[in-house]
């Protein structure tokens, strides 16, 4: 279980409609692959997060399925459209269930 | 004759280009954010006698890893620097206090502070470093527990507090009461330790640009710790660097906080005036 | 099914065998990219890898993906021992079918990526990206 996961994201404050914006986005957390071995040498089980998302106005704009070689506080940028005012919902999924969810508005004018 | 000398000219420009390929020289200019301009390379104090130009580690990166201190948001350790300003405001300890309480914002109070360590402090009657600072207003004003030398706490609060000091030049006072210090660390610098009988000279000033093995060899300025270390995947504190520096030679090694590391980390600091606070700064 | 004392052998023998086999790696590699394509040919172009030549460490290594036109891309580590690094997947709103992340490379080996275009096709590039261990910096 992953304790102080945090995400940051970086989205513009405005845009004009139908532009192209860049989107960055991280999140605290160790992504334990289950490849490392403890101190009595058993293997530390598998432990990350497995999915992000980016949604605009309920319409998706990018969704990765991540696996244990994305490295510790995973970052990820990209691109968006921006066709009206609204916000952006960013989300992650642990493995161990957990959903850690960001918003961030941005205006249209 | 005259072909001898353009032979002998020839040679020397390859040389010269050979050594111009080396990183270390290229024009590589960090600005971060788009708007703070970092001085990555300036005259050597006169004080270093082994040092012409000090330039900073990170003109000994690859692009890549030099690209990752161009925006806060790309530094990997922008997370554990939201946790050093968290920290700032925390109230901790039998006094009910917070570094707030006292300081007030981070940004006015700590602005040019960074810049300015390891000092003489004189109602202790000792250099400080920002670690030893930190720690001594936690027990003596915050009635809190001290943080680990060179743990995550105390390399958050560092970052924070360096942050506010980043792009000023370095500026740590040598002479006063703080030179019998400096001399230690001066002499620290030049020892050899360990098996391997390496001193932080052999390394870091007569082979500053070279290999060994795989690593490349920067002057081992300190103008940007703590620093993001790939490696271990977060930030490493100034001192904890030179233990893991000392014991990789085979030596014994001392521990962070103590007075041979105060001293050598002042020193260090020295070699470095002038270049631009850098913290927190993004190594391998 | 009785099997006689022979055949068990040899049915163990040939399971260790499979499991020695040098080409283990690649099978996972292999059973990842058949996984994303349904065994449909792949060919080349219109996709792009960037991730530098040296990395000097492993843990953190900057790659971009971007193929003008794909549905996802995938990308495999195929030299760690779970090659999976991500499958990007664009949706309606994305503003270029583009992505930038960091992974972990375990050793010196060939970043693999792969594209589902939109009309079904499949391509692929591949770099080597070598990973440094310094050995003296602690």
């Amino acid at each position: 279980m992953a304790d102080n996961v945090k995400p940051k994201v970086r989205v513009p404050k405005t845009a004009s409609a139908g532009e192209v914006i860049t989107l960055k986005t991280l999140i605290s957390h160790p992504m334990e692959s289950g490849q490392r071995k403890d101190g009595d040498g058993n293997l530390i089980p598998r432990s990350i997060i497995n999915r992000f998302t980016c949604d605009f106005n309920e319409q998706n704009v990018i969704d990765v399925t991540m696996e244990p070689a994305i490295s510790t506080n995973p970052y990820f940028e990209f691109q968006a459209i921006v066709p009206e005012t609204g916000a952006f919902t960013f989300t992650w999924y642990d493995d161990d269930g957990s959903v850690y969810t960001e918003v961030q508005e941005i205006t249209v004018g | 004759m005259k072909n001898v000398n353009l032979l002998k000219a020839a040679g020397l420009v390859t040389l010269l280009a050979c050594a111009n390929t080396a990183s270390a020289q290229d024009d590589s200019q960090l600005v971060i954010n788009g708007e703070i301009e970092m001085i990555t390379e300036v005259a050597a104090p006169d004080y270093i006698g082994g040092l012409k130009t000090a330039y900073s580690g990170w003109r000994f990166r690859n692009s890549d890893m030099q690209a990752m201190q161009l925006d806060d948001f790309e530094n990997p350790a922008a997370i554990a620097v939201d946790e050093g300003m968290a920290s700032w405001s925390k109230v901790d300890g039998s006094e009910g206090k917070s570094c707030a309480s006292c300081h007030e914002d981070i940004e006015g109070s700590m602005a040019g502070v960074r810049a300015v360590y390891p000092k003489w402090n004189e109602e202790a009657g000792a250099v400080m470093t920002l670690a030893s600072q930190i720690n001594n207003c936690r027990t003596e004003q915050m009635g809190a527990e001290a943080w680990k030398y060179d743990g995550t706490e105390m390399t958050g609060m560092e970052a924070a507090i360096s942050l506010q000091s980043r792009g000023m030049p370095v500026n740590v006072a040598v002479d006063g009461p703080a030179h019998d210090a400096w001399l230690k660390g001066e002499e620290m610098y030049y020892t050899r330790y360990g098996q391997l009988e390496l001193s932080c000279a052999n390394c870091h000033e007569q082979n500053a640009d070279n290999y060994i093995r795989a690593d490349h060899l920067s002057q081992g300025q300190i103008n940007g710790f703590p620093a993001f270390r790939l490696k271990t995947g977060g930030l490493v504190q100034v001192q904890n660097r030179f233990k893991g520096c000392i014991r990789d030679t085979r030596a014994e090694t001392f521990s962070p906080g103590s007075e041979e590391f105060v001293a050598l980390e002042l020193y260090v600091a020295s070699r470095g005036n002038g270049l631009s606070v850098e913290a927190p700064s993004v190594r391998p | 099914m009785k099997f006689t004392r022979r055949e068990t052998m040899l049915m163990a023998l040939g399971a260790t065998a499979a499991t020695m086999l040098p080409g283990r790696a690649m099978a996972d590699v292999d059973a990842k990219v058949a996984e994303f394509t349904g065994g449909a040919e792949i060919g080349e172009g219109g996709l792009t890898l960037t991730a530098p030549e040296i990395a000097e460490n492993g843990n953190t290594v900057p790659i971009e993906v971007s193929a003008p036109g794909a549905v996802s891309i995938m990308v495999l580590a195929t030299g760690n021992p779970t090659p999976g690094a991500a499958v990007f997947n664009f949706g309606p709103l994305a503003g270029a079918q583009s992505a930038s992340t960091r992974i972990r490379l375990a050793k010196t080996q060939n970043v693999m990526a792969v594209a589902k275009m939109a009309d079904g096709s499949f391509v692929q590039v591949s770099q080597e990206v070598k990973v440094t261990i310094g050995g003296c910096g602690g």
